[in-house]
């Protein structure tokens, strides 16, 4: 379970990222978050793992104040939290299997994880992994080799390495063909129900939302405005509802379709 | 058709510039004593001296230059592999991406800027006053040379890096180490070992005239066969220096294409 409390945020630039954020994702949840650029969802995202720090409220991860956990805390704390971004952020210049492996890094000591010394058990955990998102014919290949929707499968398999409980999306598909897209977003789809991860993905397509989530969650300007299950949704009632969203409700053909 | 008028352009601040160009050329020549005749007459002196030297080198003593040039070689090679460790982590320290504590790179890319504008002979002769002449003070100027050297590149190269993939290592629970291991290194690697060759070349080239200083290497036999006015020995030197310099130059660029 994922919990905000009267979360804000503001940059030390002065930019105000995020405004009384009171939200609550339940275990196994998919949460979507959509909204315009520039809203705060990579923000509040990123506020999860502690990848930037809350300037007041607090973040709560399955019991643990992220927001105050530093040090080995913290690293523990996001072991649990696996996270895949829009520019997949693998490291090119190794092998998948490396890339898979470093999922493992926070369980074992530095010397060993330095050395690159992964026991047996946790290659195993890395081909699975990699089985999963149906990749493991490259798992020798060089990062760099890859297309983008397979280095977009292997950041997925390094997240499910870590074992995690939760699963961040930071606009997982923005750089993906609409083909590719659909194969990473029911790669998530899946991991999220086979393995009850609770999953929150910022998502640039509405349509996408629809599809994959159980709930979606729209921001404009730093706050919540918007907060509906998607089952028994009203789709007519959704499209005018994103006027709160986006300033505008969105119109039938602007829609992708059915993706 | 009427004609048009603009005012006309000012072209005082050119004039002035070029007169104050001029006025520096020639003050500083004045300064420096230079004098076209002298000049000319040096030119001529000069290939009198190049004749000497090339015409008929006293290809006899040429192995007894061998030594000597490996020597240099190998100075170079452990000046340039100490420097390079030691550029490692202080670049690694400097880049303020990564450690993100202004206190310690701010001060330490100071230092590494002030490392660099010593040129290694100034280094050089400053450690052969302390630990006297020979290949030591050598090794030792080259190494602070070499690190002045890379580890500004590097850090440069650390800045430069795709920061998502340390982010991501941290998303995983990676610490500081490990970012560096699985995020960094792979990243600046094949640079960083490029800049540690490119090292190495300005080194065999910095090593040549060390010796003058009495740092070790092929020139200190160059500066005692100038000094006897031996140029028939002197031009050998030039020559194997020179085609030894040449053949390192042409296989450390032809790696660093590779690498990068």
């Amino acid at each position: 379970m994922i919990r905000f409390t009267d979360v804000s945020k503001v940059y030390p630039n002065g930019v105000r990222a995020l405004t009384d954020i009171n939200l609550t994702v339940e275990e196994g949840e998919f949460l979507a978050i959509i909204g315009l650029s520039g809203a705060g969802k990579s923000t509040l995202l990123r506020l999860i793992n502690r990848l930037i720090d809350t300037t007041s409220g607090a973040v709560e991860v399955d019991g643990m104040m992220v927001n105050r956990a530093t040090g080995r805390q913290l690293r523990e704390a996001r072991r649990k939290i696996g996270m895949i971004f829009q520019g997949f952020n693998i490291v090119k210049r190794m092998s998948v299997l490396s890339n898979v492996l470093s999922g493992r890094v926070a369980y074992h000591p530095t010397w060993r994880t330095v050395l690159g010394l992964f026991p047996e058990p946790d290659k195993q955990i890395a081909y699975r992994a990699l089985q999963r998102v149906d990749i493991l014919e490259k798992v020798h290949a060089r990062a760099s080799e890859l297309s983008g929707g397979q280095q977009q499968r292997v950041a997925i398999a390094r997240a499910l390495a870590q074992e995690p409980r939760v699963m961040l999306a930071d606009e997982p598909v923005a750089s993906l063909d609409p083909i590719t897209t659909v194969q990473v977003m029911d790669y998530l789809r899946q991991i999220n129900v086979e393995d009850g991860i609770t999953t929150v993905a910022n998502l640039h397509h509405v349509d996408l939302a629809l599809k994959y989530a159980t709930r979606v969650v729209g921001i404009r300007a730093g706050r919540i405005v918007y907060d509906v299950p998607i089952k028994g949704l009203d789709r007519p009632q959704f499209f005018r509802d994103m006027e709160q969203v986006y300033g505008r409700p969105i119109h039938h053909d602007e829609v992708l379709g059915e993706a | 058709m009427e004609q048009i008028v603009v005012p006309k352009k000012h072209n005082l601040r050119r004039n002035l510039t070029i007169l104050l160009v001029a006025a520096l050329i020639i003050g500083s020549a004045r300064f420096a004593g230079f004098s076209i005749v002298g000049t000319l007459s040096g030119i001529l002196r000069g290939g009198r001296l190049l004749g000497r030297m090339f015409l008929s080198p006293a290809w006899s003593y040429a192995p007894r230059v061998v030594d000597p040039l490996v020597e240099t070689i190998r100075m170079s090679v452990v000046g340039t592999f100490i420097g390079a460790l030691v550029a490692f982590p202080v670049a690694v320290l400097a880049a303020e991406n990564f450690i993100r504590k202004p206190l310690i790179s701010r001060p330490l890319r100071f230092i590494l800027n002030i490392f660099r504008t010593i040129p290694a002979m100034v280094l050089a002769s400053l450690f052969v006053a302390v630990f006297g002449t020979g290949a030591f003070s050598g090794v030792l100027a080259l190494a602070i040379f070499t690190f002045g050297l890379i580890s500004k590149l590097t850090f440069e190269s650390i800045e430069a890096i795709d920061y998502g993939q340390v982010e991501a290592l941290m998303s995983l629970g990676a610490n500081q180490i490990n970012v560096l291991r699985y995020a960094i290194v792979p990243q600046i690697l094949p640079q960083f070992l490029s800049y540690t060759l490119y090292g190495f070349e300005v080194n065999v080239r910095a090593a040549a005239v060390l010796g003058y200083v009495g740092a070790g290497g092929i020139g200190q036999v160059f500066e005692q066969n100038l000094s006897f006015r031996r140029f028939d020995r002197v031009g050998v030197i030039i020559i194997l220096t020179f085609f030894v310099v040449l053949a390192i130059d042409f296989v450390s660029s032809a790696i660093r294409r590779r690498l990068v």
